[in-house]
Formats: C-alpha cells, sequence, structure tokens
C-alpha cells in the first residue's frame, strides 16, 4: 500500500490496453471480485484494475504495519494527472475524487514484536457459516481451490454478567453444558426441538408434507411476530434468551427495548439464522462448530473470486487508479473511464469501488440510502493468551446492555490464532465490532468490551514488577494482558446504480458473515446484466471432492 | 444408521437384486462343495472371499474359512508367514464388515482369530478400526461388544475404556450402548475397589448427576433413563441378599389340632396347622431377591424331632432357572407322639458362600430362629373340613380369636447392612425425587415412571427404618404416578397396572391397622382359619406374598387378576377364590400346583378358554419342550376320549391338585364337551365340583 502508484510522468510503463470493454471494474474488494467473476463466467470481457499494489480493497487483509497508511491514507492523493472535467471528442471527461470511509482511528500499545507477521483483517470480526451462501459461491465458481479454510474450534461464548458462557447450539452442547441450570437444558432442549421441527417441516416439499409436519410448524402469525415474544412465550431464560437472540440468531440491536422499534428481528429471520447456524454444524467431517475462517485472511476471499475471472479471461491491472469517467454528450450515462496511465477505456458497464464518489448525472436518482449514514465501529486487539483456554479461534458475543446501561447493539469479537497464519505462533487476534449511528458511541463501546475481557499492558514504569506479577499469578481465570489494540470507525454504504452505466458496490457491513453483501451482490449483478444467470453451478472446473476439502 | 426412511425398491434394483441371487446361489454351491471335499487351496478359499464379501451372513463360509485357515496355518512355520496369513484374515473381516457392520459371522470370526493367538495383535489396528465404526454408528452394539472383547484381550483398564464412554456419551448421549458399557466398568471398578472407586456413594453421585444432564435435556430420549433406572437398582437396594420373612416366624407354636374349647373361649395361642395332620411341616423361607444354594449346610436345623431322611430344600418358583425368592422344605415327621408334646424347631442361616443371588453377591447376615410344633392326638384329627362347599363372606374379626399374633410381621427383626448408610441412599433418591418434580415436562412418561420408582425406592428403605405411615405416603404417590401413566401411555397400560396393584398391596398390607381390615378368621367346621379378603381393588397380580405366607384363606375375587404368580409361596393356603378375574389359561395357574394342602379353590367367571391363543403357554412347561414326562394322567385321559392335545394344560394343571372343591363355571372351558369327565377322573378327591356335590 505504501508504494506510490507509478509517478505521473511514467505513463509510458503503464501496458496499453484493449481499448473497449464490456465491463470495467475498479477496486477488488469482495463484492467487485465476485462481479468480475460472474461477468467472465457469463462471457463477457472483463477489466478489473485497483490503484492498490494488492487484491482486495477494502476487504483485504494487510500488513500490521501498513494498517495506519491505509486507515488514514495521505490527505493529496488525487494526484490527478488529467484536467478536470474536459471534453475530448465524443464525451465529457470527469474526475474521479476518493472520500475517507475510516474515521476516529485510534491506536494504543506498542506494536508488538514480529510486527510483520501480524496479517490484518478490515472486515472484521467475520466469519463463514459452513453452510452459507459464500462458501457455496466458492464451490460453485471453482474459488474453492484457492482458500484453505479452519474452524472457529472454540465455538461461540457470550457475555453475561461479567462472565464468559459457552454457547450451546445443539443437544449436545446444551448437555455438556456445566454452566447451565437442570430446568434451562430443559427449556433450552425443548426449544431447539421446535426450531428443528419447524425447518425439518419447511424444508419438506409441501406434497410430501404429512399432519405430523405440519403440526410441527411453527404458525405464521408467530412468523411475524417479534423473535423475542416468540422466545418468551417458550419461557427462556434472561440468559438462552440472550444466547439465542444474540448469539445465534446473530441480531444486533437491544430487542428487549421498551418501545417496539424496526430494529426488531422477526421470528421468521430469526430462525432463518438458527436454521444456518444449524445446518453448518457438521456440514464439513473435519469442521467443528458451525464456522470457518479462511487461513491467511479474509483478503483471500476476494483474491480467489479474482482468480476464478482470470481463468475466464478477465484482464487484471493492479496499481491502476481510474483518474476520471467518461460520459456521453448528455451526460446521461457513463461510456467509459480513464486510467490513470491516461488511456481510456469505452465499456458498456461501469462498476466502481464505493470508496469513489460517482459524479452526479444529469438524470434524477434514488438516494434513499444516503439519508441513513450507518457507521461500524470495528477493533483490533494484540495479545497472547486465548481467551477460552484450550481453544485457538472463539467467538465472543457482548448482548446489548450486558456491558452498560447505555449499550444499544451487540458487540461482537472473533479471536484468532496462529493455526490460521495471521500472527505468529502464541499470539492471538481479536477483532471487535458494533453497529452504530453516532461515531464516539460506537468507538466507547468498542473500548468497553475490550476492557472487560483483557488486563490493561503494564505501565512501562513498573515494568518489572509487572513482569513478576504475570510469572507468579499465571492463572487461568486471569484476563490477557492487551499488548496493542486499535480502534476506528468505518463509513457502511451500499451498492446503488447510476442511470443504468455505473454502479457502486456496498462497503463491509456490520455482520458477522458476508451474507448481506452478497445478497446485495446478487442483486446488482441482476441489475447489471437481467438476462444472465450469476456464476451458474456448471461454471468451476470439475473437482470430486469439492465438498470435503473446503475446511481445512 | 438409525431413523432412515427405507425406499421402495425400483424395478430395476430388482432386476439387479435376482442377479446378485443367482450369483450368490452359484457361489454358494461353490463354496459348499468345496466345504464338503474339504478342498482349501487358494483359489477355492478365494471363493469363499468372494461369497463373504457379498453376503458376510453366509455363516457356512465362515466356518469353512476357519478350517481352512486351521489346516494351512499348520504347514507354516515361518513367524511371518504367519503373521501375514492372520493379517489376511483380518483383512476378510474387515471387507465383510465394510458390507455389513452388524454382521454376527464376521465379528465372532474376528474374535476366533485373535484368541488363536498366532499373532501379536495390532492393538492399534483393532481400535482403530473400532473407532471408525462406532463413528460411523455409534450405537453399532457388536462394535461395542468386540471393544470390551479387545479390552479385556489386551488387558486395557477398566478407567481407559470408561473415559472412552465418557467420550462417545459426550458426542451424543442417546448411546444405549455406551451407557450400559458404563454400568459395566463401574461396577467392576466398584468391586476391584480401584484407585478413585473405593466410594460407591462418591461415584454414584457423581453418575445420578451427569445422567441427569442428559435426562433434563432431552426427557424424552430413552438411553438416559435406563442408565438412570441402573443407578437406581444400585442405590436402594441392598448389595448382598437378605431373608426377609419366614413361615413358621420366629416364636411360632405350632398345633395340629385345636381344644374345642379353646377355640370357644377365643383363649387360642397357637396356630392350627393343617399339614400337622400328614405329619408334615413346610418352612418357606422368603429372600428379597432370588438366590440360589439352600440346603442342609447353607441352612442349619436343629430340633428334638426326628425328620427322618435328609431335608430337601427347593425353590418355589414357575421358572426354572435355579434361583428363586422363595425356598421351601417339607419335614416329614417321624416320631411317633402318642400324647400331646411340644417340639421345637431351630432354623439358622449363617453367613455362606452357598447362598448367592444372581450378581452373584453371598448372604451375609446371618439369622435365627426357633418354633415349637405340638402334635396332639385326638379325634379333631379325623375332621374332614371340606365336606360341604365353601360360603365365602361368612367370617368374624381377626381379632376376637387373639391370634393376631400369628401374623408375622417383621417376624426376623432383620438388621440389614443397608440400614448404616442407608440415609446416605435416602437422601440420594429424595433429592433426585425433587429434581424430577421440577422437570417442567409432566407429560413425560418416563418422568412418572422414574418418579414412581423412586418413591417407591424411598418406601422400601423407610420400611427398614419401620415407619409405615411413611410408607404409605410414598405408595400413595407412587400409586398416582402410575394412574396417571396408564391415561399417558396406553401400550404399557398392563405394565403399569400390575406395579400399581404391587403399590397398592403394599400399601394395604405394610401395617398392622390396615392390613387389619382385611384380616379375619373363619370358622370351618370349628376349625378357626385365618381369612384374609383382598377384594375389588382392580388387582392384575399379587406381591408381597411374604406378608401372607400365614394366610389359609384367601379371597382374591373380583379383581383383575391376569396373573398369580407369587401365590405359591402361601404353603399354608387351604381355600383360594379367585373367581370374577381375567385369569385366561391353566398355564397361569401353575403357582397352585405348587400349594401342597390346598382343599378348595374358586375359578369361576374367568376367561379360561375364551382367547384362542394362551401368550403364557409358550414360556410355561409343556409336554412338548420335554420337560415334562408323558405322565398316566395323558393315557388315562385318552382312555376316556378325552383329547389330549388339546387339553394338556389342563390335564397337567388338575393332575398335580388335591381338591375337595372347585368351581369352574362362567369360563368358556367349562362348558366343552368331556371337560367335566376330565377333572373328575384327575381329581378322585374332589367333593363337590361348581357348588354340587359329588356322587
Amino acid at each position: 500500500m505504501a508504494e506510490e502508484p507509478a509517478a505521473a510522468g511514467a505513463a509510458h510503463e503503464y501496458p496499453t490496453i484493449d481499448p473497449s470493454f464490456d465491463v470495467v471494474l475498479c477496486g477488488t474488494g469482495l463484492p467487485e471480485s465476485v462481479l468480475a467473476a460472474a461477468c467472465a463466467a457469463a462471457g463477457k470481457t472483463v477489466l478489473h484494475v485497483d490503484p492498490n499494489p494488492f487484491y482486495g480493497s477494502h476487504y483485504t487483509s494487510i500488513p500490521l504495519l501498513s494498517l495506519a497508511s491505509f486507515l488514514s491514507p495521505d490527505p493529496s492523493p488525487s494526484s490527478s494527472t488529467v484536467a478536470a472535467a474536459a471534453t475530448s471528442g465524443s464525451h465529457t471527461v470527469v474526475d474521479l475524487h476518493r472520500r475517507t470511509v475510516y474515521s476516529e482511528v485510534e491506536t494504543s500499545g506498542a506494536i508488538p514484536e514480529l510486527a510483520r507477521r501480524f496479517t490484518v483483517d478490515l472486515v472484521g470480526p467475520r466469519v463463514l457459516y459452513c453452510a452459507d451462501e459464500a462458501v457455496d459461491l466458492l464451490l460453485r465458481s471453482g474459488g474453492s481451490h484457492h482458500v484453505e479454510f479452519k474452524s472457529v474450534d472454540g465455538g461461540s461464548l457470550l457475555y453475561w454478567e461479567g462472565c464468559l458462557y459457552p454457547v450451546p447450539g445443539s443437544r449436545g452442547a446444551i448437555f455438556s453444558d456445566t454452566t447451565l441450570k437442570h430446568t434451562e437444558k430443559f427449556v433450552a432442549y425443548k426449544f431447539l426441538k421446535v426450531v428443528q421441527e419447524h425447518i425439518a417441516a419447511t424444508s419438506a416439499s409441501a406434497d410430501e408434507r404429512g399432519e405430523e409436519e405440519d403440526a410441527a410448524m411453527i404458525s405464521e402469525e408467530d412468523l411475524y411476530r417479534p423473535f423475542v415474544e416468540f422466545l418468551n412465550q417458550h419461557s427462556l431464560s434472561a440468559k438462552m434468551r440472550a444466547v439465542v437472540l444474540y448469539a445465534i440468531a446473530m441480531a444486533d440491536y437491544d430487542q428487549d427495548g421498551p418501545e417496539p422499534s424496526d430494529k426488531l428481528i422477526t421470528t421468521r429471520e430469526g430462525i432463518k439464522t438458527i436454521a444456518l447456524y444449524l445446518s453448518s454444524i457438521g456440514r464439513f467431517a473435519n469442521a467443528e462448530g458451525a464456522f470457518i475462517y479462511p487461513m491467511y485472511g479474509h483478503g483471500e476471499l476476494p483474491q480467489a473470486f479474482c482468480r476464478c475471472a482470470a481463468v475466464k479471461g478477465a484482464l487484471y491491472v493492479l496499481r491502476m487508479p481510474v483518474a476520471a469517467l467518461l460520459m456521453d454528450e448528455e451526460k446521461k450515462h457513463f461510456v467509459g473511464a480513464r486510467l490513470a496511465s491516461g488511456q481510456d477505456i469505452s465499456c458498456k458497464r461501469l462498476i466502481i469501488d464505493p470508496s469513489y464518489k460517482i459524479p452526479t448525472l444529469d438524470v434524477p436518482s434514488d438516494d434513499s440510502n444516503s439519508n441513513f449514514p450507518r457507521s461500524v465501529a470495528r477493533g483490533i486487539c494484540i495479545f497472547s493468551k486465548s481467551l477460552k483456554q484450550g481453544t485457538s479461534n472463539v467467538l465472543v458475543v457482548f448482548p446489548p446492555k450486558s456491558l452498560e446501561e447505555k449499550q444499544v447493539a451487540a458487540v461482537r469479537l472473533l479471536q484468532l490464532s496462529s493455526n490460521l497464519a495471521v500472527c505468529p505462533s502464541g499470539m492471538f487476534m481479536a477483532y471487535l465490532s458494533t453497529p452504530c449511528t453516532d461515531a464516539s458511541a460506537g468507538k466507547h463501546c468498542i473500548k468497553k468490551a475490550i476492557d472487560a475481557l483483557f488486563s490493561p499492558q503494564p505501565q512501562d514504569s513498573d515494568g518489572f514488577e509487572g513482569h513478576l506479577e504475570s510469572t507468579s499469578e499465571s492463572t487461568d481465570d486471569m484476563k490477557p494482558t492487551l499488548i496493542w489494540s486499535c480502534v476506528y470507525v468505518q463509513e457502511i454504504t451500499q451498492g446503488t446504480s447510476t442511470s443504468g452505466s455505473s454502479w457502486s458496490c456496498p462497503m463491509p457491513d456490520e455482520n458477522l458473515d458476508y451474507r448481506n453483501i452478497l445478497e446485495s451482490t446478487k442483486k446488482l449483478f441482476a441489475d447489471i446484466y437481467p438476462d444472465e444467470e450469476f456464476l451458474p453451478r456448471n461454471s468451476a472446473p470439475v473437482h470430486g471432492d469439492d465438498d470435503s476439502d473446503s475446511a481445512e | 444408521m438409525h431413523g432412515r426412511p427405507r425406499r421402495p425398491a425400483k424395478p430395476e434394483d430388482e432386476k439387479a437384486a435376482s442377479a446378485k441371487a443367482a450369483k450368490l446361489r452359484d457361489l454358494q454351491a461353490q463354496v459348499l462343495q468345496n466345504h464338503h471335499s474339504r478342498t482349501y487351496t487358494k483359489e477355492a478359499i478365494g471363493l469363499s472371499f468372494k461369497l463373504l464379501e457379498i453376503n458376510p451372513e453366509a455363516y457356512t463360509a465362515w466356518n469353512y474359512r476357519k478350517l481352512a485357515f486351521q489346516h494351512n496355518i499348520k504347514e507354516l512355520s515361518d513367524p511371518e508367514a504367519i503373521r501375514s496369513a492372520v493379517d489376511d484374515e483380518l483383512r476378510v473381516v474387515e471387507v465383510a464388515l465394510r458390507q455389513n457392520p452388524k454382521s454376527y459371522g464376521a465379528w465372532y470370526h474376528r474374535k476366533w482369530l485373535l484368541n488363536q493367538k498366532l499373532a501379536p495383535v495390532d492393538s492399534k489396528r483393532e481400535f482403530g478400526l473400532l473407532n471408525k465404526l462406532l463413528k460411523v454408528d455409534a450405537r453399532n452394539f457388536h462394535g461395542w461388544n468386540y471393544r470390551r472383547f479387545l479390552a479385556r484381550f489386551m488387558g486395557v483398564p477398566d478407567e481407559e475404556e470408561l473415559k472412552y464412554t465418557m467420550d462417545k456419551i459426550s458426542d451424543n448421549f442417546s448411546n444405549y450402548s455406551a451407557w450400559h458399557n458404563r454400568s459395566i466398568l463401574l461396577s467392576n471398578l466398584l468391586i476391584q475397589q480401584s484407585k478413585g472407586f473405593e466410594s460407591k456413594q462418591k461415584i454414584f453421585s457423581e453418575e445420578f448427576e451427569l445422567v441427569t444432564q442428559a435426562l433434563f435435556t432431552d426427557p424424552s430420549d430413552q438411553s438416559g433413563w435406563f442408565y438412570h433406572l441402573w443407578l437406581l437398582a444400585q442405590t436402594s437396594s441392598p448389595d448382598n441378599p437378605q431373608l426377609i420373612a419366614s413361615w413358621p416366624c420366629d416364636g411360632a407354636k405350632l398345633s395340629s389340632s385345636f381344644v374345642k374349647e379353646n377355640v370357644e373361649q377365643n383363649t387360642l395361642s397357637s396356630i392350627w396347622c393343617h399339614s400337622l395332620k400328614e405329619k408334615t411341616v413346610p418352612i418357606v423361607l422368603y429372600f428379597n431377591e432370588p438366590v440360589k444354594g439352600l440346603n442342609q449346610s447353607s441352612v442349619k436345623l436343629k430340633s428334638d424331632l426326628d425328620f427322618g431322611k435328609d431335608v430337601h430344600w427347593r425353590a418355589l418358583s414357575v421358572t426354572d432357572s435355579g434361583y428363586s425368592n422363595c425356598w421351601t422344605t417339607y419335614l416329614q415327621i417321624t416320631n411317633e407322639c402318642s400324647s400331646s408334646q411340644q417340639y421345637s424347631v431351630e432354623v439358622s442361616i449363617p453367613s455362606s458362600d452357598g447362598i448367592v443371588s444372581r450378581s452373584g453377591s453371598n448372604y451375609n447376615c446371618p439369622v435365627h430362629f426357633t418354633f415349637t410344633i405340638e402334635l396332639i392326638s385326638d379325634d379333631a384329627q379325623g375332621i374332614d373340613l371340606f365336606d360341604k362347599p365353601v360360603a365365602w363372606n361368612c367370617s368374624e374379626s381377626l381379632e376376637s380369636h387373639g391370634n393376631c399374633k400369628a401374623i408375622p410381621f417383621d417376624p426376623l427383626k432383620i438388621t440389614s447392612a443397608l440400614v448404616e448408610d442407608s440415609n446416605w441412599h435416602f437422601e440420594r433418591l429424595t433429592e433426585e425425587i425433587d429434581l424430577f418434580r421440577e422437570l417442567p415436562d409432566d407429560k413425560c412418561k418416563f418422568v412418572n415412571l422414574t418418579l414412581a420408582r423412586l418413591l417407591l425406592a424411598c418406601a422400601a428403605i423407610k420400611s427398614r427404618g419401620r415407619s409405615p405411615i411413611e410408607r404409605k405416603k410414598y405408595c400413595e404417590e407412587a400409586l398416582a404416578h402410575f394412574s396417571d401413566l396408564i391415561h399417558l401411555d396406553p401400550s404399557h397400560k398392563q405394565y403399569y397396572e400390575d406395579e400399581r396393584s404391587l403399590v397398592l398391596m403394599d400399601k394395604l398390607t405394610c401395617d398392622m391397622e390396615t392390613f387389619m381390615k382385611h384380616c379375619s378368621v373363619q370358622v370351618q367346621n370349628s376349625v378357626p382359619l385365618n381369612h384374609v379378603q383382598l377384594c375389588r381393588l382392580s388387582l392384575t397380580c399379587v406381591g408381597f406374598v411374604e406378608r401372607l405366607m400365614w394366610v389359609q384363606v384367601l379371597d382374591l375375587s373380583h379383581n383383575s387378576l391376569r396373573s398369580i404368580e407369587g401365590l405359591e409361596a402361601l404353603q399354608q393356603l387351604v381355600s383360594l377364590n379367585i373367581s370374577n378375574n381375567h385369569i385366561s389359561s391353566f398355564t397361569a395357574l401353575e403357582p397352585l400346583t405348587k400349594i401342597m394342602f390346598l382343599k378348595v379353590l374358586d375359578l369361576s367367571f374367568n376367561e379360561i378358554g375364551a382367547h384362542s391363543i394362551d401368550t403364557t403357554r409358550y414360556i410355561c412347561s409343556s409336554p412338548f419342550s420335554h420337560k415334562i414326562e408323558v405322565c398316566e394322567a395323558f393315557e388315562e385321559c385318552q382312555k376316556k376320549n378325552i383329547n389330549v392335545e388339546e387339553y394338556w394344560d389342563a390335564i397337567l394343571f388338575f393332575k398335580s391338585l388335591k381338591l375337595a372343591q372347585l368351581d369352574i363355571k362362567g369360563n368358556a372351558v367349562a362348558s366343552k364337551e368331556n371337560f367335566r369327565t376330565l377333572i373328575m377322573t384327575l381329581i378322585p378327591s374332589l367333593k363337590s365340583i361348581n357348588g354340587e356335590c359329588v356322587n
């Protein structure tokens, strides 16, 4: 990243590119990469450029040392070589500007030794469900051959009343959970059974569904009620409710709030996520639990899709910013892009990384999303002792109000270990995130969560004493000591379409998985090529053992 | 493996199946041919492999391979060659198991091979194979059986195997085999007093805790309840068998006759014993669990009476397992006794290795009791008690005759080994009861059943502590659970009805006060007989017979009895009324054939002969099971044109009875042709039948 793009005068160093493509994509984030693969699979000619010297854009994993400059880039990046809005030939040239998507960056602690061996995700905390869309897409596109996964072996933990409790998400887990009372176990499994039977009944096709299945289904009325009401109806204890709502159904906002809000998830939504969770457990024989994480970090995923696109003929150029867009004379449509090399590429469809500000066209646009600026506060921690003894990777959920009364949204934390090749052995990394509308409130929440789980680095002055203490009191219940941390806020934008010729992809969202991002990516593709199938199943090279080797 | 629906066969499958069958038949014929001709060449053995590969159930092929293996191994001397021969054979088993992991033949072959001890066993390979199999189907009991075999064979410590069961239970606690193996291993470890397994209480407390985790997680899963049942049995029953009752009881006075004046003045001090008329005294011993090994040396008798030949103890039981709760001997008095004289008999059972329970534990609480016999020779001996038909329901209160003492309550004053630590047992059971009462799923049959069993276990402990009131309270609560269960789980209705009957009998007989309401004295030809009436109680079976061993007249009419098993312990019984019940066969009446002096039997209005299929008939002794010699009775009946094939059970039943009165009306069988002839032929002593005098 730190590398400066080719200097202005060195235009001749850029390769000359065929001047016309069906699609030009700028930025190699996951949505752009998936779109590139999909377009290439649909037989389109694709040019995919990225201003960075690496793949992934805002979805990448970068060395720890490059993090600071990525989050707070130099204020003068628009070393625009091309003159502002000028008309050349049949089209108008409009300069393209980038905006800052990260703010409030705050780091503390000393960069640890072996800093080069830490790789930092920009989308963290994030995992894949073994049975989710992302895994299917990887299998379908053949991208699975370029990524390797490991499971989140420690499962999930719930932060409740100042302690961490295991999340019992299966019959066996309920049985062996020593923190649950007898009756809690009974209620928990009974609820799980109701949900499982509903899932089994709904997955049976209508004609083979008997009376028994019908009886097992949750009523339509219940499905549209808030999920929290449904849980209350099954007399789940407050803790079990928190487990189900925030650690399994992955609700973001407080579901127990006094006033009903649109942030309440319905039973249908809740059960959909639980179904995904349950079907993820045991999908891959060598994956423990529901979640998997890509080795070497999430940056591997966009790269995998780019490779799929390249296999299908897409052309890739890194270190190549798009300097300007080309508009037709009426300023109604984009017709191409001017690359930093000065070359104009004409294309029918232009897909752009969300950090670019797309110039407005003289056509009415529906900017409904922009009315709600959404953000996500993220945190990154480095420490040297696992949060849960004996496990390397573990997920922790802090339900709303568990850290403090004014905590409105759940905080999620993902601990990763060296077995994912993202940090040196003996070290651990943790990612945290919480959705927020107010940046400082979000940051405050992340810091609270960090304080709850970690003890601060001892001051340099009493370093000797601190060292003594940590060796003499190496008890298991001691909190891990925080070595380094970083907290920042990231803006979230949705995928948008401008006048049917240019599209902007979504930023990494506040969720734990890629479901929403891939959903909107699919929508974008349907908008871009309404008549083409999105990554058809047969687009992947044939490999017999796809299913078995995609995890571990 | 479990819960997978079978899919209907498609036509093309059928075609493949018939082709497979043809191939199998061909292979089978060739293998049999080789087997007969003792051809053990490589090709011949290869053929048997081909057969087993497709059908591991071909047992003959396995046997053939055993013979072939034994034949060929003789020619090998090089240990490496032997080893590879064993290896090849093991591989054949593995291939067969891949085809069918539940093939008895294949598993047996493997055990047989290892038992030959020809080559060192690769334990890693064996356990690896097992792990793979149990991963596919954790409940494959063949696999578990083999695992037990292997653990013993390789000398794997029980502790390690116990850990393995825990792993499997953690994977999925719905695993009967794992729980079962756990119970076996724990029993062994506790018996051996291995390190960490010294305290039964500690171990069982932990196990209760473990299994309740499973039960509360999913009360509808049966496997945990089975384990809980085992734990309950370990907690509620004493480790060693105990004698709980005897007849005669300690201090009893038996008399062959009565002084008439005493009867009239209600000043009886002794018990009239009918059998003394024939100079016979039965002694009946009743244990809390089935035992075996009672004989002259394990039970010592001391008396100034002369009993002639050897004292022979026999089990009073309708099964012939050799174990029985109830044992009896008949003492034949050979003394010449001219005048009234008292003799005493001392019975003592020392701790003995001879008397053992089914689980192998010895009798270890010595018991000693004495009773006296009064032999009176007077005209009373000539009384025929039952010359006239007996009328039921004419009796006086027992108390008025002053021989309540005849009712033996806790006659032995047993101090059991359990009493010392029964506090822990009782506390543990009470905890379990409280816990299950908390379980919100009161519709679950297992919860109800377990609660009932826990309550009964508490009741049983309470009786040892002699608190009949508490015992009755537990009984009543258990009764309510069984009543619920009858509605909740109608498919096991009969079982719950039987259990309820037992509890009801317990409740009615556990203390003197309640029991007395059912007891009275019936004077029959001026002889007072101890009479117990348990009518109209919906009993389906009888229990707690050890409390009834002194009864001479028993009225069980107007119940729903399907079985009378247990009544054989009532050796004093002379008159029995089981009319208006649901007895459906003569085989169900087998216990009566063991009561030597039964004179009056009322069987009227039962269902004998009403059902074409008698389910008890197949499990009892019959001429077809070669246990009974075809006796004269059959020939005699045949002479009178009685269909022996049809009536063999009736013939066997009646020929063993020496009744004076029989009432069998109201049964389907009674109206059958020749049936009256059959009875008259077999019971010459009969004086009245169906209320009419026999001329």
